[in-house]
């Protein structure tokens, strides 16, 4: 990845970039629809990244990955990774029923969705990975309190739901972690989901140099918990002995800075009713396994 | 059109490749004018851990093995995240201006 | 080798023969045993392709267009609402400069639903940059679409067309056709080798941002490259017929045009109709003729002046509308004709939407009534045949 781009500054999406190269290699083709990524790289003629990267139109890349693995297929190269690189919008919203025939055909690619929580290219509007009590400029707060009040949807159970092979979270915060679970991912034959935790000072009204700090608290607290799905049998990788509250973590960002004590309470008992749930899915899996 | 072909100066719609094809790297546009602060490193405290390097997300710092870190001044925006996360609190964000 | 087949399975084997990589297409009816023939020839190894069962076709114009970009031959086909779907990516697919060849079969766009023949799916999509070409033969088919890789895997041109064919009249009715030597096909058509492509070894990044001081660049670029089509697709016109002995007529096939008195201009299996009945007219001492659009995409422009040479009445007949214009044919062939000097009467039908069957008598009436214009000069600039209720039907 070359200096240069455009990225706002403390963009966690360059981190996402930036260590997903690092762990694929230059054998990599990616293919990129509508978001920050997309301008970043800058104006024509100018190109961030070495490996040869295609644009394309917002709710394709599912299906446009496809077509380059089928592509390759059809020429018989075979030591390529097919990687599509979008964003929460791109991926959850507008690009889903893409990326769900993607999975379910058991296309050989992976599918990269890097989570800032809302639409951050076109300037800050809600997404469905935008979490529960965010501000956003189509969630502002107003008189009417109408910040984001419907929770985030869950990726990577929705994957889990696809019986895909593998999927993961990973943070730029952790860049070791990344690193290891792409790499693992890349080894892996037929579809993977891999969400990046990549902050967005800009959209979530913090100071750019909290970036990898936010990402360190969300772990700490589980409001983004770091885990791995392979073949239905689930493994937190990074376990906190106690659980941090929620709202030290919602303090560093300006965009849950409204949010009343009542709220901050609700949120901080589904957070837990969460981690719970996960703590007994990675248990009562592993049970199935070792049985 | 080969790769030397492909021309990084257009000067008419004849020199355009057929679709915007982009071959000039990125570190062309020097993006150092952004920011407002610039990081400074006292290599007094400085124990070359590059966790700075880790964390930048220009890619505007340079890191080799047992070295000192080199901030590139050309593209470095000033986020403040490598002197944010130095455990040895050897790097400082200074005002761009004070530092000219 | 000849083979009784029906216009869908015409559209499979052209794809076959051609050499088509990868096909990424979702069903719809009348296009639905394209994609099923397909599945059988790919599953009797007969066809080698890569076959994505994609789950829309949005997805499957956006495959094709990846795996074009990937250096791989692609096609796919579609039909009304699911080419309309498309329609975001078929501007991308000629912005991109991917010569994808689709399939469409010509059907009319709901509501009310129907699935029988209208043109309005593929005329809609006319600003899309892709070339068109509209069909009269289950053999023109199947011909048509290795023409179209030979013409739009041209360095120079690099644009996607569609074959299209009327839903159920060409799409479902098995007429015998020709499935070429497969030797000579490739003698014809070379394998696809586009210069840039996404490719581990050269990497480039495709489709960046472009300020407003290049964008209007590119598209003059692929200005240029389809006014180069119409040179393009003659000279692939006639090296087919060199090899396999068939041709079409080029961009509009004229005829009995050159002494008529009024000739009927139309697009797809209408004209073959109108063929017969003018020349039942003729026999009758009336002198019609039939110009046969065939690509409307590029517009020939030359061919229709030609046209304006050889007779002074026109009658262009849309099977499709443009409510709040005249039919999108109509108006293109009169705005080829401003300017001239002489120019022909031109009157413009509607008729045939939704698979109104377009029979040898309504043709007869069509053609009586454009003759009548040459006494009474024009009557209406747009009428509207067949609509029961209005203007005596």
């Amino acid at each position: 990845m070359n200096s240069g781009h455009v990225g706002c500054l403390g963009c966690g999406a360059c981190h996402a970039m930036r260590y997903t190269l690092k762990a694929l290699g230059p054998r990599t083709i990616m293919s990129i629809p509508a978001c920050c990524w997309a301008v970043m790289p800058g104006v024509f003629p100018l190109k961030c990244l070495e490996i040869p990267l295609l644009n394309t139109a917002f709710e394709t890349t599912g299906a446009s990955i496809s077509g380059i693995r089928a592509a390759l297929d059809a020429k018989g190269i075979e030591d390529v990774t097919v990687v599509g690189f979008a964003g929460d919008g791109g991926t959850a919203d507008i690009g889903i029923q893409a990326l769900s025939g993607m999975v379910e055909r058991g296309t050989d690619v992976m599918y990269i969705m890097y989570d800032n929580e809302a639409y951050m290219n076109t300037g800050i509007q809600r997404s469905s990975s935008t979490p529960i009590g965010a501000w956003t400029t189509t969630t502002p707060v107003g008189t009417t309190r109408d910040w984001k009040k419907m929770p985030k949807k869950n990726m990577i159970e929705i994957m889990v739901a696809h019986k895909i092979p593998y999927t993961a979270s990973i943070s730029v915060g952790y860049p070791e972690d990344m690193i290891k679970k792409l790499r693992k991912a890349k080894e892996i034959r037929g579809p993977k989901f891999i969400q990046i935790y990549a902050p967005c000072p800009t959209g979530w009204r913090m100071a750019p140099e909290l970036t990898i700090e936010v990402c360190r608290e969300a772990v700490a607290c589980a409001a983004y918990p770091l885990y791995e799905v392979e073949n239905g049998v689930y493994k937190i990788t990074r376990k906190p002995k106690e659980l941090k509250p929620v709202k030290d973590y919602m303090a560093m960002q300006g965009r849950f800075r409204h949010l009343p004590q009542e709220e901050l309470d609700d949120i901080q008992r589904k957070v837990t009713q969460e981690w719970e749930i996960l703590l007994k899915k990675e248990e009562f899996t592993q049970s199935l396994v070792s049985e | 059109m080969s790769r030397e072909e492909l021309k990084k100066e257009f000067k008419t719609f004849e020199d355009l490749p057929l679709t915007p094809i982009t071959s000039v790297p990125s570190s062309a546009n020097q993006t150092g004018g952004w920011k407002t602060f610039r990081p400074v490193l006292d290599k007094e405290k400085c124990i070359k851990c590059h966790i700075c390097w880790k964390f930048c997300p220009d890619v505007s710092i340079k890191a080799k093995e047992d070295e000192f870190p080199e901030f590139d001044y050309d593209h470095c925006k000033g986020c403040g995240i490598c002197a944010y996360e130095c455990p040895k609190d050897a790097i400082e964000m200074i005002l761009e201006e004070e530092s000219q | 080798m000849k083979i009784m087949m029906t216009g869908n399975y015409a559209s499979a084997y052209g794809a076959m023969a051609a050499k088509a990589e990868v096909v990424a297409a979702y069903p719809i009816t009348p296009q639905t045993s394209i994609v099923e023939k397909i599945a059988t020839l790919v599953s009797s190894g007969e066809m080698k392709c890569q076959y994505v069962k994609v789950e829309s076709e949005h997805s499957a114009m956006a495959a094709c267009i990846s795996a074009s970009q990937t250096g791989a031959r692609a096609y796919t086909a579609s039909s009304a609402h699911g080419l309309t779907l498309m329609h975001e990516l078929l501007i991308w697919a000629s912005g991109a400069r991917t010569p994808v060849v689709m399939s469409n079969v010509n059907r009319a766009m709901g509501p009310p639903w129907s699935v029988w023949a209208d043109q309005h799916d593929t005329m809609a999509q006319r600003d899309t940059g892709w070339m068109q070409v509209y069909c009269d033969s289950n053999q023109e088919v199947l011909d048509s679409i290795i023409m179209a890789y030979k013409v739009g895997e041209r360095a120079d041109i690099m644009l996607p067309s569609m074959i299209i064919e009327d839903a159920f009249i060409l799409s479902h009715t098995m007429e015998p056709v020709d499935y070429p030597d497969p030797e000579l096909v490739e003698g014809y058509l070379p394998s696809f080798d586009p210069r840039f492509r996404l490719d581990v070894d050269e990497p480039y990044g495709f489709g960046s941002l472009v300020m407003p001081n290049w964008y209007m660049e590119f598209r003059f670029k692929i200005n240029e490259a389809m006014e180069k089509t119409r040179g393009a697709i003659l000279e692939a016109e006639k090296e087919f017929e060199e090899t396999f002995g068939r041709s079409y007529g080029g961009l509009m096939d004229f005829y009995k045009c050159e002494d008529a008195d009024a000739v009927l201009v139309l697009a797809g299996t209408v004209a073959s109709t109108a063929k017969h009945v003018a020349d039942k007219l003729r026999s009758d001492g009336k002198k019609v003729g039939v110009a046969r659009l065939r690509c409307f995409r590029p517009f020939p422009y030359d061919e229709v002046r030609q046209l304006a040479k050889m007779t002074n009445i026109i009658g262009v007949c849309d099977r499709s509308y443009t409510f709040g214009h005249w039919g999108p044919m109509a108006t293109e062939v009169k705005g080829a004709l401003y300017g001239l000097a002489d120019v022909p009467t031109v009157k413009n039908y509607i008729m045939g939407l939704g698979g109104k069957d377009l029979t040898p008598e309504v043709l007869e009436k069509v053609f009586v009534k454009t003759l009548q214009l040459k006494d009474t000069g024009l009557d209406t600039e747009i009428e509207w045949i067949g609509v029961t209720g209005h203007g005596g039907w």
